[in-house]
């Protein structure tokens, strides 16, 4: 039977974590993933969890610091935001290129400047080619469950790499919502003993982890890294599915809603989805054939099976909770458009930018989207496709 | 892919990317011993055993760890790695090593 | 209840307003809803006007954002009313509960024309002569749950003294206090 129970997403990150029970956290303290460490310090200090707990004194070093863990074949965690996970960035690529199933608890917030402590996803998407998995919550139900799928994720033999479980800052780390939790002994089975084949704490086979590589190797290390990141689609699936059994909730690489016949559309990644998804039941009631699709799992990018489930459609809007400053739209939007190049009767697409630092997305935002594509579909005229939502003339 | 442990002769050039062990790790211990590094030599100790007094001088000064030693006493160089630096030239207080041109 | 209440704190930083709105969501969760309680989050300051939400439904619901349309207000200072425009949105169906040792006759004509229902407690008084401080956001608690009848009072009650022995289990000198502060205020809270 699960367990009914209320809590912030930051509580219920450090509640997987500490069922869990990783062997290392280290982390260094940032609005708004703070909670994290400081929930779970408490737990270390309390033995609750039999886990070392290191309090360094920056993000480069927390992320170095789970960087000898997971080498030395240990599980380790750590947890971020912001400019945290920027000075992470160099350890970022050294992490996901020594293959290391590091799992990274990420609650989003934008990027300075000007200096703001609210949610965007400008941290976590200029981390979106560093080679490490990213999973996006909706609420804090799935960030709890995608923590747990994180390190059986991240350390599944196909695919070895390091997993960001992402969710938005403060409106879900800090927001109260019913969830419901596993036993801790489900979470233990499920999560099993991780038992790399190659780590260096084994005096039987000595190894050398992390060696300078010229362009005589370079590249077949990076193809690697990149057939991984292919396998790592399946290894999700397969591992959502297990989930499922243990916990009634299935996941995809994303999720459809209303989707069937919807000729309208909006892709939109985190919390706001929620609010999408309460704006499409609102105009459903009014007979609007419209539906969203909220993405899971960006990296690895399910491109092939959006193009299928966009295939139908016959315009979308493609929400970036961040900028690229590409001057010609968000990283959702590039790679949405992508997949959907080349399938006949492609969908007519644009792009919005909304949410930044904060900027509060609530329904009226979403119908206003919706609206846009109908006038896109009654005209046939695209107009401009990179825009900017709620924002002041 | 491989999970298991790559043997390090496996590493060449022409080894394809599923062949080669993930992130580059070197999967066996002291194998700077499998590389030649002897063929990168230009010039060449040469060692006169009647001057030598096995004072031992030599041997830690050597980066490459190319002048063995047996029952105490120091052998004629590793000539697979030795590289040619002529650092064991220069601390050798008996005047028992000389450098010369390499003449392969 | 299947339809979803919301409800918009206004108090100043430190009055305990997003406390109050995370311990109204426990209570509401506690009586089998689905909720949510959360604050809008800006530099924390001391004194500076902040603002919380609650929403509270029988039914699953997904929404994430704050909330424009509430169904009431509960203001935790009474100088707010001059500062922020605290019926802004608010649901003429509903009520604005407002800390303040004046009638509720009184307040009206600070609150912008609003004609739904003023309520009124005063917490000041309630908080120092329960708990010797000014703690003013347990007694609007109170308040609050008495007005709206989003649960029942006895289950209320019985939710915060659970929630209480929870979140005071090192200083239980304290949960008497607050016990007597939300009974109160439930009663004494004037609405009209």
């Amino acid at each position: 039977m699960a367990i009914r129970d209320r809590l912030s997403g930051n509580e219920a990150v450090a509640h997987a974590l500490k069922q869990i029970g990783p062997d290392v956290m280290a982390a260094f303290p940032i609005t708004p993933s703070t909670e994290i460490p400081q929930y779970f310090s408490a737990y270390a200090s309390n033995g609750e969890v039999d886990t070392e707990f290191v309090a360094v004194e920056s993000e480069h070093s927390a992320l170095s610091a789970c960087v000898g863990v997971a080498a030395s074949g240990g599980r380790a965690v750590t947890a971020t935001s912001s400019c945290g996970l920027a000075l992470m960035w160099e350890m970022l690529y050294v992490a996901s290129s020594m293959r290391l199933p590091i799992v990274l608890a990420v609650v989003n917030r934008a990027l300075t400047g000007p200096i703001n402590i609210n949610n965007d996803h400008s941290d976590s998407m200029g981390a979106r080619d560093s080679g490490w998995i990213q999973l996006y919550a909706e609420n804090n139900q799935e960030v709890y469950d995608n923590t747990i799928m994180a390190y059986r994720i991240g350390e599944h033999p196909d695919v070895k790499l390091p997993v960001m479980a992402c969710q938005d800052g403060f409106i879900t780390s800090h927001g109260i919502e019913n969830i419901e939790l596993l036993e801790s002994d489900k979470v233990t089975s499920f999560i099993g003993t991780f038992n790399p084949d190659v780590r260096l704490l084994n005096p039987k086979h000595p190894v050398s982890m992390g060696p300078y590589s010229n362009a005589s190797y370079y590249m077949e290390w990076k193809c690697q890294q990149a057939y991984a990141m292919k396998q790592a689609k399946q290894v999700i699936l397969d591992i959502s599915k297990e989930y499922a059994n243990i916990s009634g909730r299935e996941y995809g690489l994303f999720e459809e809603y209303k989707m069937e016949d919807a000729e309208r559309a909006i892709v939109i990644i985190g919390s706001s989805a929620g609010t999408a998804k309460a704006t499409v039941d609102s105009l459903r009631e009014k007979g609007e054939k419209v539906g969203l699709i909220k993405i899971r799992v960006f990296r690895p990018f399910p491109m092939d099976e959006l193009a299928k489930a966009l295939g139908h459609v016959k315009a979308v809007a493609v929400m970036d909770k961040a900028e690229s400053f590409s001057a010609c739209g968000g990283p959702l939007f590039a790679e949405t458009r992508s997949a959907c190049y080349g399938i006949p009767n492609a969908p007519k697409m644009i792009n919005y930018v909304y949410g930044l630092g904060g900027r509060d997305v609530h329904v009226g935002c979403i119908a206003h989207v919706y609206s846009d594509l109908e006038k896109i579909i009654k005209t046939g005229d695209i107009g401009e496709t990179y825009r900017h939502l709620s924002v002041r003339e | 892919m491989k999970n298991d442990y790559v043997p390090i002769a496996n590493f060449n050039e022409l080894a394809g990317w599923k062949e080669i062990f993930p992130a580059g790790a070197v999967c066996e211990g002291g194998t700077a011993q499998l590389f030649n590094t002897g063929d990168w030599r230009t010039m060449i100790p040469s060692y006169a055993e009647e001057k030598c007094k096995h004072c031992m001088l030599c041997v830690p000064a050597c980066p490459d760890a190319s002048i063995p030693i047996k029952d105490g006493k120091r052998q004629d160089f590793d000539f697979k790695h030795c590289k040619g630096c002529g650092v064991c030239y220069k601390v050798c207080p008996f005047g028992a090593i000389t450098l010369g041109k390499e003449d392969k | 209840m299947s339809k979803m209440v919301e409800i918009r704190w206004h108090g100043r930083g430190g009055q305990g307003a997003k406390t109050a709105a995370l311990l109204l969501a426990d209570a509401a969760f506690s009586t089998g809803k689905y909720v949510q309680g959360f604050p809008e989050y800006g530099p924390e300051r001391m004194g500076a006007p902040i603002t919380a939400y609650n929403r509270i439904s029988g039914e699953r619901f997904t929404i994430h954002s704050n909330i424009y349309e509430p169904d009431y207000v509960v203001v935790i200072d009474e100088t707010l009313l001059s500062a922020v425009d605290v019926t802004k949105g608010l649901k003429e169906s509903g009520a604005i509960i407002i800390n303040s040792e004046k009638a509720p006759d009184q307040l009206r004509d600070k609150l912008k024309g609003y004609k739904g229902r003023v309520g009124v407690v005063d917490a000041r008084k309630i908080s120092e002569e329960t708990l010797g401080r000014y703690f003013p956001n347990t007694p609007m608690l109170g308040a609050v749950v008495k007005v709206s009848e989003i649960m029942s009072e006895e289950e209320f009650i019985v939710d915060m003294e659970s929630s209480f022995k929870h979140k005071f289990a090192d200083k239980p000198h304290v949960i008497d206090g607050n016990m007597k502060a939300i009974k109160r205020s439930m009663q004494e809270v004037q609405i009209v």
